[in-house]
Order: C-alpha cells, then sequence, then structure tokens
C-alpha cells in the first residue's frame, strides 16, 4: 500500500511527483514507467537529439533524484489495469500496486503507425530510443522522405535539412497546419520549408512504403514514386489509454476529466498531459492538448489538489506551444481561429506576428515567427481575456 | 532565507514561459533572453517563482539559497 501511484514517466507523471513532495506530500509515492530508460524529456527528440551527434538522452529523473525524493521509480514497468473503487493498479509481471491517496494517469501516447511502418529503414519518433536510431539513421541517409507535416514531421525535416539530406516532406492535406492556423499561417510556414531547400508534396495520398532496391519507394496516389535511404512517419498519435479499458473511467478521445484534472465520476483519480480530455473552464469546453507547457501546468496543478485537498485548483492554462524549425521559433498561443484571416502585424522574411480576434472582438489566438516579446505579450493578454485592439496597440510588431 | 533567481542566458532561447508565471522577476531584453527583473524572492512570490523556473523547457533558470 502506498499514497500515491504516478503512472508514466513522461514530463507530465514526472513533475507530479516532484510537486507532490514540494506541496509537502509525505506518504510513499510511486512512478510506473512502460520503458526501461531512465524518465527523460521529449521536445528535444525532434531537435537537438537528431542534429547533436553527442546528444544524451534529456533525463527528467535520475535514481539519485528519485532516491533524494523518497520516490520508488519501477522502470520497464507496464500498467495493465486500473481498478478505481479497489483503489489499485494492476501491472504486468509485478505486483499490483494498491494507492491510498491518489492515482495519477499520465501515460500519454505513442506515436501512430500504419502497416507500412515497421520495415527496415522507416522510423517513428517519439522516445529516445527512436531518436537515437533515427539519429542513426540520419547521418548515413542522403534522401529522407518525411510522411506527415504537422510538428514532429516538420522538426523531423529541418533537422535532415541540418544534416545535409535531400528532403522530400509529404503530406495528405494541401494546407499542413492550416486546421490549426488557417490558411495565412499555414503558407507562411509553408514557405519556411521551401526556403530551406526542403521539397513539399502536400495534398497527395500515401499508396503505398515499400523495399526499391537498397532503398525504401514511396508511392504516392498521384503515381510519382519518391526514393529514399529513409523515411519519417509523423502521423500523430495514439493515446495510452488501452490499459485503462476495464476501469470504469470515461475514455473518449483521452480521459475525461473535471476542471481540476480529476477523472469524471472519480474523487481520486487523476490526469494529466496528453492523455487528459479536461473541462477548461476557460473556453466552457473539454479540451485536449498535446503540448509539453500543458503537461507541465497540470502536473503542478495535480500535485496541489492532491497535497492541498482543501485548496485546489482548476486547469485553466493558454494553450500554448513552440516549434524549432530551420532555426526559426514558431510560437502558437490561445486557440487561433482557422476560418477567420488574421491580422497580420508582421510578415517579412525576419518576423511574423500574427493574431486572431472572436466574435466578441476578443483576442483569441496568436502565431508568431521569431517575435519573443510579441508572443509574451500575447499571451498575457489571452490570458486576462484582452480585446483584439489591446494586442495590436502593445504588441510591438 | 533569502532565495534568488538566477538566469544561464546561454541555455535560455526567449521562450517566456517565465514571465507569464511571474512577470515581477523575469523579462526579454531586445535580443529576446530573459532579463531578471527582481533578483531577491519575496517569500509570497516564492511558489510563483519556482513555477517559473520549472515552465523553462530549456532549464535556464534556477534558483538559489535557504
Amino acid at each position: 500500500m502506498t499514497g500515491v501511484v504516478v503512472v508514466g514517466g513522461s514530463v507530465g507523471g514526472v513533475r507530479t511527483v516532484r510537486w507532490l513532495r514540494r506541496y509537502g506530500y509525505r506518504d510513499g509515492i510511486t512512478l510506473v514507467e512502460r520503458e526501461a530508460e531512465l524518465p527523460h524529456d521529449k521536445p528535444p527528440l525532434s531537435k537537438s537529439v537528431l542534429t547533436d551527434g553527442d546528444a544524451v538522452a534529456p533525463t527528467l529523473l535520475s535514481r539519485e533524484d528519485a532516491a533524494e525524493l523518497g520516490v520508488e521509480l519501477l522502470l520497464g514497468c507496464r500498467a495493465v489495469g486500473l481498478n478505481p473503487a479497489a483503489g489499485t493498479v494492476d501491472l504486468a509481471e509485478h505486483a499490483a500496486l494498491t494507492y491510498r491517496d491518489g492515482v495519477v494517469i499520465a501515460t500519454g501516447a505513442r506515436a501512430r503507425a500504419a502497416d507500412w511502418t515497421s520495415q527496415p529503414g522507416v522510423h517513428l519518433l517519439r522516445s529516445w530510443q527512436q531518436a537515437a536510431r533515427l539519429r542513426t539513421g540520419l547521418r548515413r541517409a542522403e534522401r529522407v522522405v518525411v510522411i506527415g507535416a504537422g510538428f514532429i514531421g516538420a522538426e523531423v525535416a529541418s533537422a535532415a535539412r541540418a544534416l545535409g539530406c535531400r528532403v522530400h516532406l509529404v503530406d495528405t492535406v494541401a494546407r499542413p497546419m492550416a486546421r490549426h492556423v488557417g490558411d495565412e499561417v499555414a503558407g507562411i510556414l509553408h514557405g519556411l520549408h521551401h526556403s530551406s531547400g526542403v521539397r513539399t508534396v502536400f495534398g497527395q495520398q500515401v499508396d503505398g512504403v515499400h523495399p526499391v532496391g537498397a532503398g525504401i519507394g514511396v508511392r504516392l496516389a498521384g503515381g510519382e514514386l519518391l526514393e529514399a535511404d529513409l523515411v519519417v512517419a509523423g502521423l500523430g498519435v495514439q493515446l495510452n489509454t488501452e490499459w485503462l479499458a476495464g476501469s470504469g473511467l470515461r475514455l473518449h478521445d483521452g480521459v475525461m476529466a473535471d476542471t481540476r484534472c480529476r477523472a469524471v465520476g472519480t474523487d481520486n483519480v487523476y490526469v494529466v498531459g496528453d492523455v487528459a480530455r479536461w473541462r477548461h473552464t476557460g473556453y466552457g469546453e473539454y479540451v485536449r492538448s498535446e503540448h509539453w507547457t500543458n503537461a507541465v501546468e497540470a502536473a503542478e496543478i495535480v500535485a496541489n489538489n492532491i497535497a492541498n485537498p482543501d485548496r485546489q485548483r482548476d486547469h485553466a492554462p493558454t494553450p500554448y506551444v513552440w516549434s524549432d524549425q530551420y532555426g526559426r521559433k514558431i510560437q502558437i498561443a490561445g486557440r487561433p481561429d482557422p476560418a477567420r484571416p488574421p491580422v497580420l502585424l508582421r510578415s517579412d522574411a525576419e518576423r511574423v506576428v500574427a493574431v486572431w480576434g472572436d466574435d466578441a472582438d476578443r483576442l483569441c489566438g496568436m502565431a508568431t515567427v521569431d517575435a519573443p516579446r510579441a508572443a509574451v505579450r500575447g499571451r498575457q493578454l489571452l490570458a486576462t481575456g484582452g480585446s483584439l485592439d489591446d494586442a495590436v496597440a502593445a504588441v510591438d510588431g | 532565507m533569502d532565495i534568488t533567481v538566477h538566469a544561464d542566458l546561454d541555455a535560455c532561447d526567449g521562450y517566456g514561459n517565465c514571465i507569464l508565471q511571474a512577470p515581477d522577476y523575469f523579462e526579454l531584453d531586445d535580443e529576446g533572453l530573459v532579463r531578471i527583473r527582481r533578483q531577491q524572492v519575496r517569500a509570497e512570490d516564492r511558489e510563483a517563482v519556482e513555477r517559473a523556473v520549472a515552465s523553462c523547457p530549456a532549464e535556464a533558470l534556477r534558483l538559489a539559497g535557504e
């Protein structure tokens, strides 16, 4: 019997553990992580880890850290079930854990696979193992095809270019990222790929990926065959919720949770990070976020809510994500309206600042490239319910 | 119990998360890097500054003292 079990050792789980101790939680804490490696951070895996041959795994918690915190660290240990009523977490090849005060679900997501992604030379990217393998592959590859032009695909394309590879970036949609930031800003991001020499092939399905000679062929629906030494699939994620199938928790594109990140229908099951679909009081609806900053902020809230049950807080963050591509820093905050053209306060080779207002003329979203001060001002206005006019006046384009 | 906050400008990459958590303590300069506005952390600000330090994706901030 322990106090709190945290399932998942990525940034959400590790930060929850650290904040629990910081907020004075004294009882036993067990952190369960499926991978054999020490808990590690994810953002560097698609950036510096790929371009820097000496980069080591960005560890979040060492065995020494765990010992100092009085945390039992179970690595290579897979959670296979949760019984909220009984207060138990079932593990594969390990005795079940019983918790007294709470369980935190922080199992996140894995890279989405396709039937062609498990062949030699085709890479997924989510874990340190996958990143290390991809880094080795990129060093040897001349021709790289990246399938999927979301953040991961774009960052991998950027890293591959930095390593001198010839890169094709493929996506089924005609305007990748337009779903998040609309056509104008998606077009600007598209331009970043082009100006760095990436060949983009958008609006075409991939019909098949198979060995061709010594390499790999990517057959497009239009008939073209792209030949590569290495292929990376950035197809999005698959949430790690299978282990919760028998738990009675509401699973709908994530674990549904209340404003305090407590799984709906429970009083001591919490959810943190990519796997959480929680009710955001600011937006009045359930949201799920795949961004680092969200996991980091939710972890602190959840730890507080467990350690200080009389001072619980809502998790109502201003959404924020960054992406580093071709030496440029892209930042997206709030919820840009993809159907509405933004106000482009600045849009040149050096810097981009785009802001969106909602029907009530409140600032609702922002996208910037290499404009850190504007991004901060915009995020502050988003957090305080500032108007679009405030943003236009305050943001130094 | 003299807690101070410090920045590693080589690690800083201008994310600005720190400013969102504790605007009295951090700002970005013309180059988009952090500038510490107030180094001594007041007791009542301690948790906010800790959240700011924890919020940095580049781990560019640290607390010292106590």
